[in-house]
């Protein structure tokens, strides 16, 4: 670890202490009382020290730690999302495929570092082998929908999370061998974005945004947390091979694609009657819950990044 | 010794590939002594359920399994008799003056929980089968052992008929408030509640 990720993992270290200190504070001032906004956001800051744990010992650990750590993230994203979306015994050999063959294919060439195949392999090869698998069963209801449900699936668990270490395969003149630090930007901010989005929702929220798609996010936590993490990234710039105002400017690309993102899930949600896509992390729902944002901003931040620097 | 560590590897296993949530809506896990009906779709169907329950519960907690399965290769009889120690029922009545459900009385009154599948066997379909009449004789024999319906949700998914490989979806296992059969209950009655009371534990078909 270099000494800016270090200093990077530090200053979060600051920020989740102070965070842990405001919800002690929080839950002494509500005395013995039950308040289950403020045991959520404790249940929350806690998850919170694990995730950058998890993902500061993968850092430690090198980049086939980091392609390993979201091969499992898509592995657990995949489970969830297939686990809420009805599917037919007809449909086993596709999804056999997608967890034993798709998956692992997937990160095992992002870990090679082919972008010519990584980058087509689920859009293009598996989009056509999926309906074919699909076909053998010789059961035709609801072909198109089940075919497309795990296709998106893929989509959004599989590829979408894959283009966060797949940042690590881009040769940036001038930035090499910080690569991991790119991942490290990527992630605060969009995560960032959504923790204020919810801050600012709960301080100063009104107006409903999506009622009907996603009823706690507000116009002003919207505008609040997409300012404020926007301003962060800004402010993180030299961690990235961008200028104070390209950071500035990828943030908040990366924070409107990510917002969008949560409204996306959301809407599924709604449709399958749930108001959490698991339960695997404690305060925060699923592990979809806590990435909605990341799927939706990582393949575009990957393809902004690769074209103008790469 | 071998037998705990296998019970261990095998639970274990259920859990890691389903991350197993188990859901106590209407009653806690403690020991009573209780018969648990679930829906059965699937061979892991019991060791789910098993899994599902704390450790200290299930040494007490038997599976009843038909015999003519379980019976057949010392695998299976290793498994069901010395890991799970479960209580083997002659589902083709071989000896007609025999009580068929005399062994899992037997297993009540030693003061062990069940665990039974009323469908009697396994359902390829959506839903509910017809229950079969043992849980309603059983009922009226035990009077004081709680009637717990248990759904199995996913599982059919997890582990389809004729399938070798598991797929790793979610199962989740849900167990209601207890029956008792009423006093002047008829059979059919009883067994249209019961399987009224385990439908309405299952989440919603798409």
């Amino acid at each position: 670890m270099d000494r800016n990720t270090l200093l990077l993992f530090i200053g979060i270290g600051l920020l989740l202490a102070i965070a842990s200190l405001i919800g002690y504070l929080l839950k002494r001032r509500a005395g013995g009382t039950e308040n289950p906004v403020i045991d959520n956001l404790n249940a929350r800051i806690n998850a919170w020290w694990v995730m950058v744990a998890v993902i500061g010992i993968a850092f430690w650990l090198g980049h086939t730690a980091v392609v390993v750590l979201f091969y499992l993230v898509s592995f657990f994203a995949l489970r969830e999302f297939i686990t809420l979306t009805p599917t037919r015994r007809s449909d086993y050999p596709a999804l056999v495929a997608a967890f034993y063959f798709v998956l692992p294919m997937q990160y095992l060439l992002v870990g090679i570092g082919w972008y010519g195949m990584f980058a087509i392999f689920i859009p293009v090869y598996v989009f056509l082998l999926l309906p074919i698998l699909a076909s053998l069963g010789g059961d035709s209801t609801r072909f198109l929908e089940r075919a497309s449900k795990v296709q998106w699936g893929l989509m959004i668990a599989v590829f979408c999370v894959s283009h966060v270490p797949a940042l690590l395969t881009l040769d940036i003149r001038g930035y090499e061998g910080r690569n991991l630090l790119l991942i490290a930007w990527l992630v605060m901010v969009v995560q960032l974005s959504d923790v204020l989005q919810y801050v600012c929702g709960k301080l100063a929220g009104k107006r409903k945004i999506a009622p009907n798609l996603s009823p706690s996010k507000t116009v002003e936590g919207f505008v609040g947390g997409v300012a404020l993490a926007t301003a962060i990234g800004a402010a993180l710039f030299w961690i990235t091979p961008f200028a104070l105002w390209q950071a500035a400017l990828i943030a908040l690309a990366v924070n409107l694609l990510g917002f969008f993102g949560g409204i996306v899930m959301s809407a599924i949600k709604r449709d399958r009657g749930v108001k959490d896509w698991g339960h695997m992390i404690e305060g925060h729902g699923g592990m979809l819950d806590r990435l909605d944002s990341v799927c939706f901003a990582a393949p575009i931040f990957f393809h902004l990044v690769r074209y103008w620097w790469a | 010794m071998f037998e705990r560590l296998f019970a261990h590897a095998i639970t274990g296993a259920a859990r890691l590939i389903t991350g197993a949530r188990s859901l106590w809506l209407g009653c806690a896990p403690v020991p009573t002594k209780r018969i648990y009906f679930a829906n059965h779709c699937s061979h892991g169907d019991f060791v789910l359920l098993w899994a599902s329950l704390p450790p200290s519960l299930r040494p007490r907690t038997r599976p009843v399994a038909g015999a003519d399965y379980w019976q057949k290769g010392a695998v299976r009889r290793f498994v069901i008799n010395r890991v799970f120690n479960g209580v083997l029922i002659d589902r083709d009545r071989s000896d007609p003056s025999a009580n068929p459900l005399q062994p899992m009385l037997d297993a009540l009154d030693l003061g062990d929980s069940l665990i039974l599948f009323p469908e009697g066997t396994r359902n390829q379909g959506d839903g509910l089968l017809p229950f079969k009449g043992g849980l309603y004789r059983l009922g009226q024999a035990r009077p004081e052992v709680e009637l717990v319906p248990v759904w199995i949700a996913n599982l059919n998914r997890v582990m389809p008929k004729g399938r070798a490989l598991p797929l790793p979806l979610l199962c989740t296992v849900s167990f209601g408030e207890p029956l008792s059969i009423g006093p002047a209950e008829a059979k059919e009655d009883f067994l249209a509640r019961a399987r009224e009371a385990l439908l309405a534990l299952a989440p919603e078909q798409a």
